[in-house]
């Protein structure tokens, strides 16, 4: 291919220099198709800039009666009342907190479990193909997560897990009332189970890549004054990477908080927020605007549910912004030590 | 001679529970895939393919469905891709330096993972607003959106891996610098902006929230852009959120299509893509 590519240069440079005339008109051609050639690929570039703009002022116009006719209340106020138009966002943003929260509870532990084991425990033959698994557990659409959370998992959560949780946690004061309540196998804490399904691989993927790029003749130095695998892991290899780690756990709460089908499923989508209890069904962001936007009255309703979609997008935008960040130092350091 | 033990123990536990993680994590693959696959080929007929979405309680198919995502996905694709490809070939070709290439980097990374009912909602403010209805066209947009940032992205990987001694002989033959993309770093990154491209067909096959508020839905025949228009995804939500049997079924049978269809892309893209690494 690159042989191909050499003859099509030649060809042109003898053509040029047997014809003089011709290369000045080809040489002004060529800064005029060059010049056009940046400016196009330069636009399409900006446009990137622009769709964001674009995002964050459209929201801001459509939900504008809503901001003006709420104000800062919205964000704390409980009432979600479509026919006597009075909304405020705290359910939702419990319900996208919370479910978020129990994923990164789950999520968190057992990637890294996953991340130590690709990298330090894994027979080499078996790194590839088991990478691969989690990489096409990323994959799979939300909504066959959301689906099978609904029909599959659910009912055998409600029937089995729910009634051992609550009869030994739900007795525990305090704590207790996070997992009391009838198992109705639908809620906050399925929610939350479901997400972290989904985030695992993403943040595993993540955690194996940043472990990874820890120099060998680090990790070699622990080993040989007699360190285990362990506190290799743990006091090496860990405090190298601190900063990738937490930049990819923030790609997983950024994923989480506006993960949409996984959790509509399985959330209850019911507004009432009257116990802790993670049993109860609830309702985030991403399921409010699943199941109310389309039948929503033109106006205040709609305004209202596109303002809960810009209290997203900025959340998610900050989160983004600050794992993207972490990431981006981890590079820098890890060109810092290679050049050193 | 404790604290040795002490340390070994620790260890053990430790890597004990690193496997647990590991067993864990494809324990809930192989329910899920196990299930989809099940209760999805049980769903399988000819009807599928060949019959349009049914009313509760009767039988019928996904053509609808299967066409209008297809024709969804292709043209999303074909305006995303060469968007995203355009952008990435800016970053990797002349945004290397200066905040135009690093700023945009950064956006484009965000938008890569902000959520896509966002999206939804963006287009609908724009379009469908407009429009006065939810439309195919509006489905296709929110899709194009979502295919852009994975493009730039995988572009612009792909083209920085070209080694500059490649750039530098074509320079030296005196090509300008259009040729010398076109014909020497894209012709050499080829497979890798093509595994991309896959990936990006691949992500938005699935994708169901910007859809429920752009393209809707349709239970009928129609491949107008200018009307709702059906889809596997958002077909799959309401008939598998409905108490009826039969509309559940052929939700699992639409998820199995999706769940293959989007695992074989991906093997493909890898496929592609490791050919590449070893040339």
């Amino acid at each position: 291919m690159a042989q191909a590519t050499m003859q099509d240069g030649i060809t042109i440079a003898s053509d040029t220099a047997a014809h003089a005339a011709e290369r000045a008109l080809n040489g002004k051609r060529n800064r005029t198709n060059d010049a056009l050639f940046f400016h196009v690929t330069r636009f399409f570039a900006v446009l990137t800039l622009v769709t964001l703009v674009g995002i964050i002022v459209s929201l801001v116009v459509a939900a504008w009666p809503s901001i003006t006719t709420f104000g800062l209340p919205f964000l704390w106020s409980p009432d979600w009342n479509a026919p006597a138009e009075k909304f405020g966002a705290l359910i939702p943003i419990y319900g996208t907190l919370v479910t978020s929260v129990i994923a990164l509870l789950i999520a968190v532990p057992v990637s890294f479990g996953i991340a130590l084991f690709l990298t330090e425990l894994s027979p080499r033959w078996l790194r590839r193909p088991l990478g691969t698994a989690i990489e096409l557990l990323a994959a799979i659409p939300s909504i066959v997560y959301g689906m099978w959370g609904l029909l599959v998992f659910a009912p055998l959560f409600g029937k089995y897990v729910q009634p051992l949780l609550g009869g030994t946690l739900g007795k525990i004061p305090l704590v207790g009332a996070l997992f009391s309540g009838p198992p109705l196998g639908i809620g906050l804490l399925t929610a939350g189970i479901i997400l972290a399904i989904m985030i695992i691989p993403f943040i595993a993927a993540v955690m194996r890549d940043v472990f990874e790029v820890t120099p060998a003749m680090l990790k070699e130095s622990a080993y040989g004054v007699g360190a285990t695998t362990w506190e290799v892991v743990w006091n090496v290899v860990l405090p190298y990477t601190k900063v990738g780690v937490v930049g990819g756990i923030m790609l997983g709460l950024g994923r989480a908080l506006g993960e949409t089908m996984a959790v509509t499923f399985v959330i209850g989508n019911t507004n009432l927020l009257n116990n802790l209890s993670l049993f109860s069904p609830g309702n985030s962001i991403t399921s409010a605007l699943a199941n109310e936007f389309q039948e929503a009255n033109p106006g205040l309703h709609t305004a209202a549910l596109i303002q809960l979609g810009l209290i997203l997008f900025i959340l998610t935008f900050l989160v983004l912004a600050l794992s993207k960040w972490m990431l981006a130092k981890m590079k820098i350091n890890e060109g810092a030590v290679v050049g050193g | 001679m404790d604290l040795v033990r002490r340390r070994k123990w620790t260890n053990k536990i430790a890597l004990g529970l690193s496997l647990a993680a590991m067993a864990f994590g494809v324990f809930w693959l192989a329910w899920i895939l196990k299930d989809v696959l099940v209760l999805g080929i049980g769903g399988l007929s000819v009807q599928l393919f060949t019959e349009m979405t049914p009313a509760p309680g009767s039988q019928g198919g996904l053509l609808n469905a299967i066409v209008g995502s297809l024709i969804m996905v292709a043209l999303a694709t074909l305006i995303g891709a060469p968007i995203g490809m355009l952008a990435g070939v800016y970053l990797a070709e002349f945004g290397q330096r200066g905040w135009l290439g690093s700023t945009t980097r950064f956006i484009n990374d965000i938008l890569l993972s902000a959520p896509s009912i966002v999206i939804g909602l963006f287009i609908y403010a724009l379009v469908v607003a407009r429009m006065g209805g939810f439309s195919g066209l509006a489905g296709v947009l929110a899709l194009a959106l979502i295919v852009v940032p994975v493009v730039v992205r995988t572009t612009e990987n792909m083209l920085i891996l070209v080694p500059n001694s490649l750039r530098e002989a074509a320079f030296a033959l005196g090509s300008p610098k259009w040729r010398v993309v076109k014909s020497v770093t894209l012709r050499a990154a080829r497979a890798g902006v093509i595994t991309g491209v896959l990936l990006a067909v691949a992500r938005i096959a699935g994708e169901t929230a910007p859809l429920l508020f752009t393209a809707l839905s349709n239970q009928f025949w129609s491949v107008s852009l200018a009307q709702p228009m059906a889809n596997l995804p958002v077909t799959i939500f309401k008939f598998a959120m409905s108490p009826f049997a039969d509309w559940q079924q052929l939700a699992w049978a639409g998820v199995f299509l999706i769940t293959i269809g989007v695992l074989a892309i991906n093997v493909v893209a890898r496929a592609l893509f490791k050919e590449e690494i070893k040339r």
